[in-house]
């Protein structure tokens, strides 16, 4: 027989990490793959840092806090997250209103909400609640929604997303856009009404021009021709391809990487990290990110198909294309193919709210593939 | 309302969704395969582009300056060597507030409120942490002045750097030559490479024509930068692959002047337009080279202000001008030795013949009287007599029957009316004219042609030929060693400065001249002999203890007309006749050839033949006047340059 070769006590061993992880309602693949890019991020943004300890430290705790809210809300019962959603929702858009608010009075970009001993961003919870809350919506009602419902979702998702840009933060409102945007496509929105908005957003898109704060008009143009301000916005993009470029196919390697080490890469080890990987690491460093990246999704995606109700697979599968949507637009901005929009590199760049977000994200869409009941199998 | 309740088929929306991400997993890839290609891009394609940029971004190189080599004279005295200089230098992040700092530098005297403006735009314009330099060229009161209140200046001190000093000054400077700024011209035809770190270049003189050896190989340093352009303690292995080349110092570079004797000639004719040019006739080093007046190159090395520069180029007397390898004068007397010789060789006269001289001579069938200088005449001259008394009529009898044409070869080959081929070049010819040479010259046909009356005038070198002191010592030279011809040369040998081996140059020879008897030489001496043994310079002769070779001269600048008296009260002082005198000595193994010419200077035995006595005295007997004069000595320079 096949399984000759494994001895008893591996099988015990496999078998009984498969009841640990059963019972905390774990994936393990899933986990493996978080777990290794993870560590993979830990590696780079050490040497992004200059070597140094203290952020390395910094990012484990933070990865720590992270992981505790992956375990607490891979507990919580879909039914449980689903009638929350409403609550979440609610309270990020008065969150939001109150950092416009803040924002206004003090004539100013404002962000943070800082509640004394923690300051955090309310558009980040947006991320998660905004495809909660249209998931919420479109679980009793049938598929592909009507076109009443498509309205109340595009209320759902504006109000948010414009609450967000008007911090201002339009990297952050877009993504919350794509999240909520994401469900209803996945919801089964109709092919033409895709390309309609397509059409729509260009056209918004030509018209919000005008509306765009100066440093975003000045990233757009930069992302269009960074070498006409090679000292000024166009920096960035620059020394990244740069840095990019010259690390070849198997970089210089770990530490040794003098686009970061020397400061010529601005933000190396947030924003950025993805060009120092390609200096250090190389393509093959890229690509084996890219590997862990799609295998991850493709996991999280078969997970959310194996789900059983509308609200899981719809929270499910738009938290694992957000994900990769993140992966997209960091990478594309990095290697000079998007503007720079400051969006992290998911799981590796040094920055607490975007972490613990991704992995309370794996964390519902643990429990959401865990709680699911086995009948007709 | 016909609203109807649609029934959630879950069926259904199972297959729609899996379809849904069917498509997206088709996105991701499409995505992916983008980020890759732009990768395959960036990695691959354009590798080597961007591993350039970012080599160029983490190194800076910084040039290490080579030390110019020494030059030394032949007894081992330094003549041109790198001091430390002294210049006040800033680092902008260091100075807690930089217009107070400004305003008390301002206060002590050691910056001008004038420059203020331009200080803070050098400061503005360089990294926060450079040293930058505010102020070149301190004076010693004002480094002590800003010595005692150093403390006070947080961020400024004092830097010294090497620079080129000449410790006799204005001694030998047409023979040294100086250093100077580097400009763009300079850099058009030098290795940009090797000067990359250098501010100053061989101008004139040694220091120009040995340049490539004095300014040795620059090296240079690599130096780890990070972004803000400040070098960084090599981490680990980025510092691994940096280069070092540590620079070559410049060859030390030995002359055949002797500084002594030098300052002796220098002195003779300090105050004077003069050129004196001291050979060795046995190989052709220059024992002197004097061109009065001289400047203090010492002015150059530091950097001249405009208006410095501005004086010693307008003034009158031409400091600037080397006149013992660029001014050309009517060789005068000085080449009747050659002409005797001429005549022996070319067979048109003999020892024996003598020639009556009343005054003057006038061509077979023409009224017009060449004069001599002695207005009553000489009498009857034998060869030796004519030489030795300088008697023109002899000569003008005797070129006329040598013809232009024989004279111009004859004394062509003593180097007359080419370059000398002295080692530091910039010298210029002169004139030796021929009928030839006239045709050559001037376009206009009445101007070709050659006139009796050019003959007659040739033999006592006036009319169209000119000459350079160096081409005239050089040609005494050539008599004293009997037809022996050597290149001048002021290099004699090379010294590396590290493992201190001496190189000597060899002598240059060049085409002996042949005469159609060795005893022809005998009679040339012997007549050169008479001159200062009983001839026109025998009063400067007397009592050398050693047999002076010797021949005045005189060039006239102002002709008189046929029936007029040179008055020299009644003509400008510019316009005296210029003063010759060539001798060798010991006439009859020669150490030194002297060629002297003081413009103006009226009379070639009283003027120039004392100089030359005390030349040779000094070089043969190391006999020296008394004292030197405090003028000659260079001051020390405290300063640094542009």
């Amino acid at each position: 027989m096949i399984y000759d070769d494994v001895s008893d006590s591996t099988r015990r061993t496999l078998s009984a990490t498969a009841r640990i992880l059963s019972t905390l309602k774990l994936d393990g693949p899933l986990l493996i793959g978080i777990a290794l890019i993870a560590v993979y991020g830990q590696i780079v943004v050490y040497s992004a840092s200059g070597g140094d300890l203290a952020s390395l430290t910094r990012g484990t705790v933070r990865l720590t806090l992270g992981i505790v809210a992956m375990l607490a809300l891979a507990q919580v019962k879909p039914t449980v997250l689903r009638n929350l959603s409403p609550w979440l929702f609610g309270l990020g858009v008065i969150l939001l209103v109150i950092v416009d608010a803040i924002g206004y009075i003090g004539k100013g970009a404002q962000r943070w909400l800082d509640l004394g001993f923690v300051r955090f961003q309310p558009s980040e919870i947006m991320k998660l609640a905004v495809p909660m809350m249209c998931a919420w919506y479109l679980h009793e009602r049938a598929l592909p929604p009507s076109g009443k419902s498509l309205l109340a979702l595009a209320a759902l998702v504006l109000i948010p997303v414009g609450l967000t840009i008007a911090q201002p933060d339009l990297g952050t409102g877009l993504l919350i856009l794509i999240a909520g945007g994401l469900v209803i496509i996945l919801a089964g929105l109709s092919p033409r009404i895709i390309a309609l908005l397509a059409v729509a957003a260009v056209g918004a898109a030509t018209i919000g021009w005008n509306y765009l704060h100066d440093y975003q008009q000045r990233r757009v143009l930069t992302f269009l021709d960074p070498s006409a301000d090679p000292l000024g916005a166009g920096y960035h993009i620059i020394q990244s391809t740069i840095a990019i470029g010259s690390g070849g196919v198997f970089g210089k390697g770990w530490l040794k990487g003098s686009q970061a080490q020397l400061d010529f890469l601005p933000e190396s080890s947030t924003d950025f990290v993805y060009a120092v990987i390609g200096e250090e690491f190389g393509l093959v460093g890229i690509l084996v990110l890219l590997c862990l990246y799609l295998f991850v999704v493709g996991r999280a995606l078969f997970l959310s198909m194996q789900t059983q109700d509308t609200f899981a697979r719809l929270l499910s599968g738009s938290l694992a294309l957000t994900f990769f949507v993140y992966v997209f637009i960091n990478a594309g901005m990095v290697s000079g193919l998007l503007p720079v929009v400051g969006v992290p590199l998911p799981l590796v760049s040094y920055g607490g709210t975007s972490m613990v977000t991704l992995l309370a994200g794996f964390g519902i869409l643990m429990s959401l593939y865990s709680h699911r009941k086995l009948v007709g199998s | 309302m016909a609203s109807r309740v649609r029934i959630k088929d879950h069926w259904r929306e199972q297959r729609l969704y899996e379809q849904r991400i069917l498509v997206a997993a088709v996105v991701i890839l499409l995505m992916v395969g983008t980020l890759i290609g732009r990768l395959v891009w960036l990695q691959i394609v354009k590798h080597d582009y961007f591993a350039e940029l970012s080599q160029g971004n983490r190194v800076r190189i910084e040039p290490l300056p080579a030390a110019r080599g020494t030059i030394y004279d032949r007894n081992g005295e330094v003549l041109a060597e790198n001091r430390p200089a002294y210049q006040l230098e800033l680092v902008p992040e260091a100075v807690p507030d930089l217009e107070d700092t400004l305003r008390r530098l301002v206060e002590i005297e050691v910056l001008d409120a004038a420059d203020l403006d331009e200080v803070r735009r050098i400061i503005r314009a360089r990294r926060r942490f450079e040293s930058v330099p505010i102020r070149l060229r301190l004076t010693e009161d004002e480094i002590a002045r800003f010595a005692v209140r150093q403390f006070d200046f947080d961020g400024v001190d004092l830097k010294t750097r090497l620079a080129r000093f000449y410790p006799h000054g204005e001694i030998a400077v047409h023979a040294l030559g100086h250093v100077g700024a580097l400009s763009e011209a300079d850099l058009a035809r030098v290795d940009r490479a090797t000067y990359a770190g250098t501010s100053t270049i061989g101008k004139l003189g040694v220091e120009a024509a040995f340049e490539p050896l004095l300014h040795g190989r620059n090296g240079l340093r690599e130096v780890l930068v990070n972004a803000r352009g400040r070098s960084v303690q090599l981490s680990g292995s980025l510092g691994d692959a940096l280069r070092n080349e540590p620079a070559t110092q410049g060859q030390d570079v030995i002359l055949s002047l002797d500084l002594e004797v030098q300052k002796v000639a220098e002195q003779a004719v300090w105050d004077r337009r003069a050129a004196i040019v001291a050979l060795d006739p046995a190989n052709g080093d220059v024992i002197a080279l004097v061109s009065r007046p001289g400047f203090d190159p010492n002015g150059f090395a530091r950097g001249l202000t405009r208006p410095e520069f501005a004086a010693l180029n307008a003034n009158i007397d031409r400091p600037l001008f080397n006149r013992a390898l660029r001014g050309t004068y009517p060789p005068g007397s000085t080449i009747k030795p050659l002409i005797a010789l001429a005549g022996l060789t070319y067979d048109r006269i003999d020892t024996a013949d003598s020639v009556y001289c009343r005054g003057f001579y006038s061509l077979p069938g023409s009224s017009h009287r060449f004069r001599d200088w002695k207005r009553q005449g000489h009498g009857r001259m034998s060869m030796i007599q004519a030489v030795a008394q300088s008697c023109d009529v002899y000569f003008y009898i005797l070129s006329n029957a040598l013809g232009p044409t024989r004279i111009a070869e004859f004394l062509g080959q003593f180097g007359l009316g080419a370059a000398t081929g002295i080692d530091i070049g910039g010298e210029r010819p002169g004139i030796l004219p021929s009928p030839a040479w006239k045709k050559k010259t001037f376009s206009d046909p009445r101007n070709q042609v050659w006139f009796p009356g050019e003959t007659v005038i040739f033999g006592i070198g006036q009319g169209y030929m000119t000459s350079t002191p160096l081409q005239i010592a050089h040609m005494t030279a050539i008599i004293g060693a009997r037809g022996r011809n050597f290149a001048p040369r002021l290099v004699t040998a090379t010294r590396d400065p590290v493992s201190r081996t001496i190189t000597q140059l060899e002598p240059v020879p060049l085409a002996a001249v042949t005469v159609s008897s060795p005893e022809h030489w005998q009679i040339a001496v012997d007549s050169m002999l008479a001159v200062t043994e009983g001839g026109t310079a025998s009063r400067s002769a007397a009592g050398a203890g050693y047999r002076i070779a010797g021949k005045t001269g005189t060039a006239q600048l102002f002709t008189v007309g046929q029936n007029e008296e040179y008055d020299e009260k009644t003509i400008s002082e510019r316009l005296w006749d210029h003063a010759w005198f060539v001798a060798f000595a010991p006439a009859d193994d020669p150490k030194i050839a002297v060629a002297v010419l003081v413009e103006n200077g009226r009379s070639g035995s009283g003027t120039a033949a004392p100089i030359a006595r005390k030349i040779m005295d000094a070089y043969l007997l190391r006999k020296f006047p008394e004292p030197v004069p405090e003028a000659v000595a260079a001051t020390e320079p405290a300063s640094g340059g542009e």
